[in-house]
């Protein structure tokens, strides 16, 4: 450089290039967190989907199906709310897949494939950033839910084992996000491609109304979706119920997604030098 | 000690389009290689292999002595991209942008923070460093896009179409930026579909065409080969034609292009604004009646015709010009896999 003013030209490249510990894949993985986190404030549409989409869904549900709704030994807020939460999440997490494919598509991710980064860093980052943006829906969701009457009556383990397995299936359904992010061509077909499947997911389950209630066929698969095992075990908990095995099966669930979906991305991911 | 960047027999076809056939290169520590070719010469496929975005089916490089293929990872700590598309993050500052680079380059946070100051000086953006991207203007984003890739101060900087999409005022900005950086002894590989910028800038040019080099060379020596500058002339009559091409005889450095449905003989001319007046004593003795006289300088065209016998862009976008209107994403319709 023309002026160097400080020290901080003095790094050279052949010392930049011996910086590999784990530590620095760590750094890249926490920056490109921080990359995204920033990035949520500044752009309305995943404010509001972060925030006023799941404070509608509260309200929404609460008034307008609370009185149509039989739900046996629960008042329907504490029956529904644990619904919305896990309905909500897997939408976040599959919105992972939005701004990834935005990324790919503005040639940013190009960039960060030239720089000596880890490579983990750019999905890693992704996917931890919406685990954040995802427990502020979840707070907020949890603050409007009190409002309409919702209380949380399990332990205050309980509780936490509940928002930790909430968080740990948002992840999941985040790696689903990413390799769809990564198989399409625009933002507008993961978009598209990103939803599409969740509605059958999260309505044909226990999140809304009681399985039983379905037909039978529907009920089979009800009963043993990710979003069934899940929103059960986080019922149980929230209300101080014993939750049975609905637990396991949900982490059963949510690692066999993990186990699925990360290499499949990472994979992806790599071909895409050829 | 071997050249900053080397390259050997690279080839690499999508589907049935050969985008590399065989490209050979050699850059000296320190010089500006300037690439010139039109829109799917293969420029950006060079670039993306030598970057470690993408890898060729056949042939080697190495970059600064390190081998591309086998230590990509200790290629990318010492290159800058700046690649076709500006690819800053819209929703980040200026600011954040750059130290968001200088830490995926493993730059300490202070480290990132003092030369993203400087950037942003030498860049001319310190007013705007701390709004966000969404709000520049197509040549601050641009600026901004080089001075991420100069972050690590690296050795080799690859700058693919800089200058695309400009305006002039820019244009020049980005050039004098380019001239700095060379002086202080980056080599730097520069791809471009502007013979005045190539001309400009590279102590080298190498003209691709179908993945291939078909010249090198100075840009004096390209000039030679061209043979110099255009003499245009359109003239009133069609039986005027035969008229001017003798009386532009003395004048030609070259084969005179002619084509009589419009009237219109191109020669190549060696010497420069001078010869204008002589010129129009010339014509003007001989009775021609001139509709449209012009002395211009040889373009990409007149260089691929010199040197291939076609024009720079045979299957080209409706009504558009060669190298303009191109798209974002890489140009690879040309629809055709023969050898050249």
């Amino acid at each position: 450089m023309t002026a160097i003013t400080s020290d901080a030209w003095a790094t050279t490249v052949e010392e930049l290039e011996r910086r590999t510990s784990p530590r620095w894949a760590v750094s890249d993985a926490l920056v490109m967190t921080v990359r995204l986190l920033r990035q949520i404030p500044r752009i309305p549409e995943l404010l509001i989907f972060a925030t006023i989409q799941p404070i509608m869904f509260v309200v929404l549900f609460v008034y307008v199906f609370g009185g149509a709704i039989n739900t046996p030994g629960f008042a329907y807020v504490q029956f529904l709310l644990p619904g919305v939460f896990v309905q909500t999440v897997a939408f976040g997490g599959a919105a992972t897949g939005i701004g990834l494919a935005d990324d790919l598509q503005k040639g940013l991710v190009d960039r960060f494939r030239s720089l000596p980064m880890a490579r983990s860093a750019l999905l890693l980052g992704r996917t931890t950033s919406d685990v954040v943006r995802n427990g502020l829906s979840v707070a907020v969701m949890i603050a409007v839910g009190m409002v309409t009457g919702f209380r949380f009556h399990g332990s205050a383990l309980a509780v936490v084992a509940g928002l930790a397995l909430l968080l740990a299936f948002e992840f999941a359904f985040s790696w689903i996000g990413v390799l769809i992010g990564l198989s399409v061509k625009s933002v507008e077909a993961a978009q598209s491609g990103g939803f599409i499947w969740l509605f059958p997911l999260t309505f044909a389950s226990s999140a809304f109304v009681p399985v039983d209630s379905m037909p039978t066929w529907l009920r089979g698969f009800a009963e043993h979706s990710p979003v069934t095992v899940t929103v059960d075990a986080l019922r149980g908990w929230f209300n101080g119920l014993p939750v049975g095995s609905s637990g396991w099966q949900a982490l059963a669930w949510i690692v066999g997604i993990l186990a699925v979906m990360v290499p499949l991305a990472v994979t992806r991911y790599r071909r895409m030098t050829r | 000690m071997t050249d900053a960047i080397v390259v050997e027999q690279l080839a690499k076809t999508f589907k049935t389009t050969r985008a590399l056939d065989g490209l050979d290169l050699s850059v000296p520590h320190g010089a500006i290689l300037g690439v010139l070719g039109p829109n799917g010469a293969g420029k950006t496929t060079a670039v993306r292999i030598l970057t470690t975005l993408l890898r060729p089916d056949s042939g080697a490089a190495w970059v600064t002595g390190l081998d591309v293929l086998r230590e990509p990872q200790r290629v990318r700590a010492r290159i800058g991209l700046t690649g076709q598309s500006t690819a800053v993050d819209d929703y980040l500052t200026g600011r954040e942008n750059l130290e968001l680079v200088g830490r995926l380059y493993h730059l300490y946070a202070g480290e990132a923070r003092a030369r993203t100051a400087d950037l942003l000086d030498r860049v001319d953006l310190v007013d705007a460093a701390d709004r966000t991207v969404k709000t520049y203007s197509g040549g601050m984003r641009r600026r901004l896009d080089v001075a991420a890739s100069l972050i690590a101060r690296p050795r080799v900087l690859f700058l693919d179409e800089p200058t695309t999409g400009l305006d002039p005022r820019s244009r020049l900005g980005m050039w004098d930026l380019i001239e700095a950086l060379a002086r202080e002894g980056t080599t730097i590989m520069l791809t471009t579909q502007y013979l005045e910028e190539a001309d400009r800038l590279a102590d080298t040019i190498v003209v691709i065409d179908h993945g291939r080099v078909i010249a090198r060379g100075t840009s004096d020596e390209l000039k030679s080969q061209v043979g110099g500058e255009r003499l245009e002339v359109t003239v009133a009559t069609e039986s005027a034609v035969e008229a001017a091409l003798t009386a532009l005889t003395s004048f030609a450095a070259g084969e005179p292009v002619v084509d009589r449905a419009t009237r219109h003989v191109v020669v190549p001319v060696s010497k420069g604004a001078g010869i204008l007046p002589e010129v129009v004593r010339e014509l003007d003795a001989a009775g021609v009646a001139l509709e449209d006289l012009a002395l211009r300088r040889p373009t990409l065209d007149d260089v691929f015709l010199a040197l291939t016998g076609h024009a720079a862009e045979e299957e080209q976008a409706p009504n558009g010009r060669p190298g303009e209107g191109k798209g974002r994403r890489r140009g690879r319709r040309r629809g055709r896999d023969e050898a050249p």
